[in-house]
């Protein structure tokens, strides 16, 4: 029994705001998060089905929109499973319970002397009926009410079992699913002339050229931001080449040297906090001190789709947006504060994008959409972004430099443990500041400030700080974040926040004070961790790996990672075989992890192998290119990511843990991997590459 | 209007009044409404809009339509449907190869016109194949698995 219901449900109790019975035999799932191609979608319609006792294809998912969704937030941070999840799984449970009692009712008897068999309620005797005889809309007109007990995890039947994604044969066959693919009725093409460089003002327009362009019927403009608004894709393209050339920008912000990025993030104004400090129970005697600094670049969504939004204004105060936002309503917030109008006035549809990995350009292309919809008449206007403008304009994740240092005794112990971390905030989500952060609001003629990206708190796992604390038992630490108050390159959430490149920088560390003690890596790690699921990992990895069997040979190492995702969600550990002399070849990674209870075993599999190859191609190859003036890379040609040739064997082991609370397997790979593949390229080659990515130059200069 | 071009699409013929110089996806995605074609880049890079043309995997994006004129293109809507899915479409689905799946379409097409030429490819084979067609989920070694599976299975029937 539970005394309180979960989070998500006590904000949004209306049971028939997630769940609603159906006559023809199904039963309509509303949650509030969304599909990002994660396969959510599925797992949430797993829970449900298992708690209804009915075969999952008769679960229909509902389109996530404002007014209709429970509002549960961002679908971030890997929390959907244990946040929606959680509320699916007691409201479908309350909703069995209050079908049972109706059930009982018409037939009876006693409610416990009836059982569920793929929505077949059956009674002594042969007493029957069904949800779909009994479907009632007023059933679930109610509230949701402590005290319902879920099932026992071993009597859950579809949780814990591989299940098919739901969306995936549309995808297969091509039939619309995402919102690339949406097509209203009357819909015209936009396209938005972004400015030559960041912070530039649009000083002069001749829109002429770009108006006598057949199919053309409006060009907007409002301060900096302009577009055209066309009857075809063929035609907005040819208004948008036509107002490039009759636009005059002046200057914009200067942007960072890319060159020396550490350096540039440590001169920055900053504001500085003390993530964790931990005194030291006696002084001990410090023999040396050894201090490492590590970095990673600005790094790009690089989403497979470009952004892509619809708008349609239906009066002067009221306009529909469907997008592939991570949340409708922090969507609403933004445009409403954008446009000054009553959030009320704003309905946000959600459709599926292209693989989400954190705050793209879905939001910004959302206020494109309705910026250029005014224009419309009334008639909806489908925005699509460039691939140039999907590279340089979304948020970025932030470049970090992470430098550690360390007392040791005489053995070389560690005494005492320093970190510290120079970054921008790793969050500019919509609806989460007091102004708009999407991208237009700061080129409008009454433009918004540009909102500075700042850090979640600690309790939600922070955001640069995040992982910054190492998770090994140490005798003294202390941990200090500085986040920068300048912002020239815009940063935002991407895939583990902060966490890719602590994790890498302490895992690295943690291999060179064990090599300075002659220490394997391994049994240096499992020396400093108590945490038995911690270990469990570590120890899986290494077994199926073949960690103690491993023969040296020339060009080909080794390397092991670990991590626990914001130290209080996924234990990862990840062992990484590369290969190669300057052209570092990644050949296997082995993964293993533990996310609690399991719901989808091919889901979480998938996940991790998705995490491990994206944590791949950003080790060796990812990098946000700009020079002083503008994002330089721009295309698939100067911002390569991994290919299929490239793609390491990922051997992925479940750690199950059915009585433990399940968490979420979408960000747990990428710092472990990232560090093995670092620590495998110092057993190969017998250098240390600190600056990722880990490229032939950066192998080449460590060589020196 | 210039004079309509003649294609034949996913078996049909089809006489198409749009610009010759329009790209190929937007008359496929447009006036033809076989969205399934996907818009990734725009420059020939990433592989998402392939189409077949005369059985050769072909990115839509960079291609005009003129230089489609008389020519047989696939889609993946003309791979198979749920009711008779192509061996590769079933492969996909046993696999589960795919998280996002904006990238299949066109992962769909290269793995299609690669069998066609190669019924019964190596692994090596099949990733070089697909090297033109990205994926940002990191989905890489399902498909892989499912590109196989379908050319075992496809040998079979």
């Amino acid at each position: 029994m539970s005394a309180q219901l979960p989070p998500n449900l006590a904000a949004n109790p209306r049971l028939s705001r997630w769940l609603r019975v159906s006559r023809d035999g199904f039963v309509e799932l509303s949650p509030g998060k969304v599909e990002l191609g994660q396969g959510i979608v599925t797992a949430l319609a797993q829970i449900a089905a298992d708690e209804l006792d009915i075969s999952l294809h008769r679960i229909r998912m509902v389109q996530v929109s404002t007014g209709s969704s429970p509002n549960e937030g961002t679908t971030s941070s890997s929390l959907s499973v244990e946040q929606s999840g959680s509320a699916v799984r007691y409201a479908a449970a309350q909703a069995r319970s209050l079908y049972l009692e109706a059930a009982a009712q018409r037939l009876g008897v006693a409610p416990e002397s009836l059982s569920v068999e793929d929505g077949t309620i059956a009674g002594p005797g042969n007493l029957r009926t069904s949800y779909w005889e009994l479907a009632d809309d007023n059933l679930l007109a109610r509230d949701a009410t402590p005290g319902v007990a879920a099932k026992a995890p071993a009597a859950r039947r579809l949780a814990g079992t591989p299940a098919a994604r739901l969306d995936l044969p549309d995808k297969v066959f091509g039939r619309p699913r995402f919102i690339h693919q949406l097509a209203l009725p009357d819909m015209l093409h936009g396209r938005v002339l972004k400015p030559a460089s960041p912070g530039a003002k649009l000083t002069s327009l001749d829109e002429a050229a770009a108006r006598a362009i057949a199919g053309v019927i409006a060009v907007v403009r409002d301060g900096s931001f302009t577009g055209v608004v066309a009857e075809t894709e063929t035609a907005a393209e040819a208004g948008l080449a036509a107002l490039r050339k009759g636009a005059a920008w002046g200057p914009g912000d200067a942007l960072p040297d890319e060159a020396n990025l550490s350096a540039w993030l440590k001169s920055q104004p900053a504001e500085t906090t003390t993530v964790d400090e931990r005194r030291a129970a006696a002084p001990a005697q410090v023999a040396r001190t050894i201090r490492r600094q590590y970095s990673r670049p600005f790094i790009a969504h690089a989403s497979m789709a470009p952004s892509c939004a619809v708008a349609q204004w239906t009066g002067a105060d009221k306009v529909q947006v469907w997008s592939h936002c991570q949340g409708v309503y922090g969507l609403r917030i933004d445009l409403a504060l954008a446009l000054g109008l009553p959030q009320e006035r704003i309905v946000v549809h959600h459709l599926e994008g292209a693989g989400c990995y954190g705050h793209n350009g879905a939001d910004d292309v959302a206020f494109d959409a309705v910026l250029l919809a005014r224009a419309a008449g009334g008639r909806p206007v489908r925005m699509q972004w460039s691939r140039e403008d999907e590279l340089a304009w979304s948020p970025m994740g932030a470049a970090m430099a992470v430098e550690i240092e360390a007392d040791l005794d005489a053995q070389g112990e560690i005494l005492c443990w320093r970190g510290e971390v120079w970054s921008n905030g790793h969050v500019s989500r919509a609806g989460r500041a007091p102004i708009p952060t999407v991208l237009a609001a700061s080129h409008l003629a009454k433009p918004f400030e540009r909102f500075i990206a700042f850090n979640p708190p600690m309790a939600n796992g922070g955001g640069a700080e995040r992982n910054a604390v190492p998770l090994y038992d140490l005798p003294a630490l202390k941990v200090t974040c500085h986040r920068l108050l300048t912002m020239p390159i815009r940063t935002s959430a991407l895939r583990t926040l902060g966490a890719y490149a602590n994790v890498f920088a302490i895992e690295s560390f943690m291999d060179e004070l064990a090599a300075e003690r002659g220490e394997d890596p391994l049994a240096f790690r499992l020396r400093h961790l108590k945490d038995a699921r911690a270990r469990a990992v570590l120890e899986a990895a290494a077994k199926r790996a073949g960690w103690g069997a491993w023969t040296k040979r020339d060009g080909v190492g080794h390397g092991i990672g670990f991590g626990r995702y914001k130290n209080f969600s996924t234990y990862c550990a990840v062992v990484a075989e590369v290969e190669g002399a300057a052209e570092i070849r990644v050949r296997r990674l082995v993964v293993a992890v533990d996310v609690g209870e399991v719901i989808n075993p091919d889901g979480v599999a998938n996940q991790m192998e998705g995490g491990a190859i994206q944590a791949t191609s950003w080790t060796l190859k990812e990098a946000v290119r700009f020079d002083r003036v503008r994002i330089t890379s721009d295309t698939w040609e100067t911002y390569p990511i991994l290919r299929f040739s490239e793609v390491p064997m990922v051997e992925v082991e479940i750690i199950a843990r059915p009585e433990e609370k399940a968490i979420g397997a979408g960000e747990a790979a990428h710092g472990p991997t990232g560090a093995a593949i670092g620590n495998a390229v110092c057993n190969a080659l017998g250098v240390r590459v600190r600056d990722l990515p880990i490229t032939r130059e950066r192998i080449i200069a460590a060589m020196a | 209007m210039p004079e309509p071009t003649k294609l034949r699409v996913n078996g049909t013929e089809r006489s198409i009044e749009a610009d010759p110089s329009a790209s190929l996806l937007s008359v496929l995605r447009g006036p033809m409404g076989l969205t399934g074609t996907h818009f990734g880049c725009g420059a020939n890079q990433c592989g998402a809009c392939n189409v077949l043309i005369d059985g050769q995997a072909v990115a839509a994006c960079d291609t005009p339509l003129w230089a489609a004129a008389g020519k047989d293109i696939v889609t993946v809507e003309g791979l198979g449907t749920p009711e008779r899915p192509h061996a590769l479409q079933r492969a996909f689905i046993a696999e589960q190869a795919a998280q996002c799946g904006y990238c299949l379409s066109g992962i769909l097409i290269s793995a299609a016109a690669l069998l066609r030429r190669t019924p019964d490819p190596s692994e090596a084979q099949v990733r070089a194949a697909l090297d033109r067609n990205l994926c940002r989920c990191g989905a890489h070694n399902r498909i892989v698995r499912a590109v196989l599976r379908a050319a075992k299975e496809g040998s079979k029937s």
